[in-house]
């Protein structure tokens, strides 16, 4: 990450506020557990294993057996967050998410951590792009990509009292402050942080303050953007996409990660019930060697980018 | 604390009902009531009870996996009627001790040896894999008390019973957890890391339980991919390791019954694929054929039925 980036004024680290949320829901409930595959630096969890050592379980660099130990420890009736990078804890442990978590019904809590692009640098191999589109495929868990600390807080607190697994991406690019101060989370509701008739730019995480820079960019050529935070990808807004859809009559999705994640979920949902053109954004293809905003930036998620896409549909 | 209750599935979904047949698990009880050295020989007339309704569900079904489902029924019936604290009209009592069955291909003989420990009616078996049935080819959890966890996919059930096992730990409670594994999905590189957690952190509360029948579906294990020397293996990942004969059940409920050690414990049960019926027996084909209505006759009239 460049040194310009994390000087930035006024930008968070989802982590510290996901670390603090878990480690103030921990104090209030004794079930609420940490499990992690010798992730405990990398998914901010000193703060916990300090406070609470003995319900911290750390299997070290295994994700089947984590995902599966989860599970068991939900059977005993404790909450588990799971906390490991999102590529390793996704692809490794795919078939224990699908079988011992959602077709079990064992409510733990999974925190995909640097998701996206997010390990820049280090490359594809710890790149997780496809993780949104292998999870929503997953009947019984939920799918929940929040944007910044506010919202991770509020989701965290929301997956602790879930019915069921919940995925939550929890992102390491600082971003600014971009929902509602204390507005709660709610699984299946998405929230308009901007309003506009002429074009919809849905997004999520550490690309929705783009998007809303973009409606910024857009509303100097007298376009006005609405912009939606799809936060909760599964279950999904499909009254709020409807009503985009007949309102706005185009829509933009973006999100770092392929484009059958977000897009495709909205996509799925507009071509049967309201069709409309729409532009998916995402991540393209296995990225090349940079950091996370450099690719973002990149592969055309970027303020310019995304008023670009916005401005074929509408222009 | 339990999760989600046994047929609430979350969506409209027609699955038949079914109930505890009993209050309490009376077979237990009279093996439990029983001179010790009456024990194996009431275990063995439960045994034989658990292969006739094996080989009459799948027979009827024209599905399942008989194979695995006779050489693993002395295991599971020790485990359910001599050792398991469990209760059948209260499924999820939270101090239950834990039976996974990870070999969850042998449904057959866990819902038959289920519904002799009354925790649901014997008669439901005869709806297996029929549409819409609570009794899949593989145990679902949420339709069927007793199953701990969906299990089918092969290396599942020993990290979930690790699970199980820091649970009961970090709780203060003397529950057990046992994972009935089979030998051929050792191969599945899960039950290993598994292992080394296990062992790593000492779950005395743990024991392993492997069906070592020597079959996997394709052909011998030692052929596929060796697994000897097995009881090593175990012994080298920090677990006690103690091999028995899988068809003993007094060697079994000894084993089964000792007092949590230091570490947790791998009994290998050496046993015979299709045990009991002798057209069956150490056959790679059984793993999943269906007897004919003529072998099924055979089979039983070979069980004393």
């Amino acid at each position: 990450m460049s040194a310009e980036v994390q000087a930035r004024p006024g930008t968070f680290d989802c982590r510290v506020a996901f670390a603090e949320e878990l480690c103030a829901l921990a104090r209030a409930d004794p079930r609420i557990l940490a499990v992690c595959n010798d992730s405990v630096g990398s998914s901010n969890l000193g703060g916990f294993a300090t406070e609470f050592p003995d319900r911290l379980v750390n299997v070290g660099i295994a994700e089947q057996d984590m995902v599966g130990v989860a599970a068991g420890l939900a059977n005993g009736g404790y909450v588990p967050f799971v906390c490991a990078a999102a590529p390793f804890l996704t692809a490794r442990g795919l078939e224990q998410i699908k079988n011992d978590l959602a077709y079990s019904h064992y409510h733990a809590v999974l925190c995909g951590m640097s998701p996206g692009m997010g390990y820049g640098e280090l490359g594809p191999t710890h790149h997780s792009i496809e993780d949104l589109t292998w999870l929503r495929a997953i009947d019984e868990l939920a799918v929940v990509v929040p944007a910044d600390p506010d919202e991770t807080r509020a989701a965290v607190r929301w997956a602790a009292a879930a019915d069921g697994p919940v995925f939550l991406r929890i992102s390491r690019l600082k971003v600014p402050a971009v929902t509602p101060a204390g507005a709660p989370f709610v699984g299946g509701k998405a929230t308009e942080l901007r309003a506009g008739r002429d074009v919809t730019i849905a997004a999520h995480g550490v690309v929705l303050h783009r998007a809303l820079e973009a409606a910024e960019l857009l509303a100097t050529r007298g376009i006005q953007a609405r912009v939606l935070n799809l936060s909760s990808v599964k279950p999904l807004d499909v009254d709020a996409i409807l009503r985009a859809a007949e309102e706005t009559g185009r829509i933009v999705t973006v999100e770092e990660s392929v484009v059958s994640g977000l897009g495709g979920a909205v996509a799925e949902v507009v071509c049967q019930r309201r069709p409309v053109p729409m532009r998916l954004l995402g991540v393209p293809h296995f990225a090349p060697t940079g950091d996370e905003r450099f690719l973002l930036d990149h592969f055309g998620l970027d303020p310019k980018g995304i008023a670009a896409a916005a401005l074929e549909l509408a222009g | 604390m339990q999760g989600a209750e046994v047929q609430s599935t979350g969506r409209d979904e027609p699955v038949l009902p079914l109930r505890a047949a009993a209050e309490r698990n009376e077979r237990a009880a009279e093996v439990a009531a029983a001179d010790p050295a009456r024990r194996p020989e009431l275990l063995a007339r439960l045994a034989a009870d658990v292969r006739a309704s094996v080989v009459r569900t799948i027979g009827a079904a024209r599905f399942g996996h008989v194979g695995g489902d006779l050489s693993v029924t002395d295991i599971l019936t020790t485990l359910f009627f001599g050792v398991l604290r469990v209760r059948p009209a209260e499924p999820t009592w939270p101090d239950r001790d834990r039976l996974v069955l990870s070999k969850g291909h042998c449904a057959v003989s866990l819902y038959s040896v289920l519904a002799l420990a009354g925790f649901f009616p014997r008669e439901a078996l005869e709806t297996f894999v029929r549409p819409l049935s609570p009794l899949n080819g593989h145990p679902n959890r949420r339709k069927v008390p007793g199953v701990e966890a969906n299990t089918g996919a092969l290396g599942h059930g020993l990290p979930f019973g690790v699970g199980c096992a820091v649970a009961a730990r970090l709780a203060g409670s003397q529950r057990r957890v046992f994972v009935v594994l089979g030998d051929g999905e050792l191969q599945e590189g899960s039950n290993w890391e598994a292992a080394m957690t296990a062992g790593h952190r000492r779950l005395g509360n743990l024991t392993a339980v492997v069906d070592r029948n020597g079959l996997q579906q394709g052909a011998r294990t030692e052929a596929t991919n060796r697994l000897e020397p097995l009881a090593d293996k175990w012994r080298a990942f920090g677990w006690e390791a103690v091999e028995v004969d899988g068809h003993d059940h007094q060697a079994l409920l000894e084993v089964f019954t000792r007092p949590p050690g230091e570490r947790p414990r791998c009994v290998v049960a050496r046993t015979v694929k299709g045990r009991g019926v002798s057209f069956m027996e150490d056959r790679v084909e059984y793993h999943h054929k269906v007897p004919t209505p003529e072998q099924v006759r055979q089979a039983l009239a070979e069980l004393g039925r």
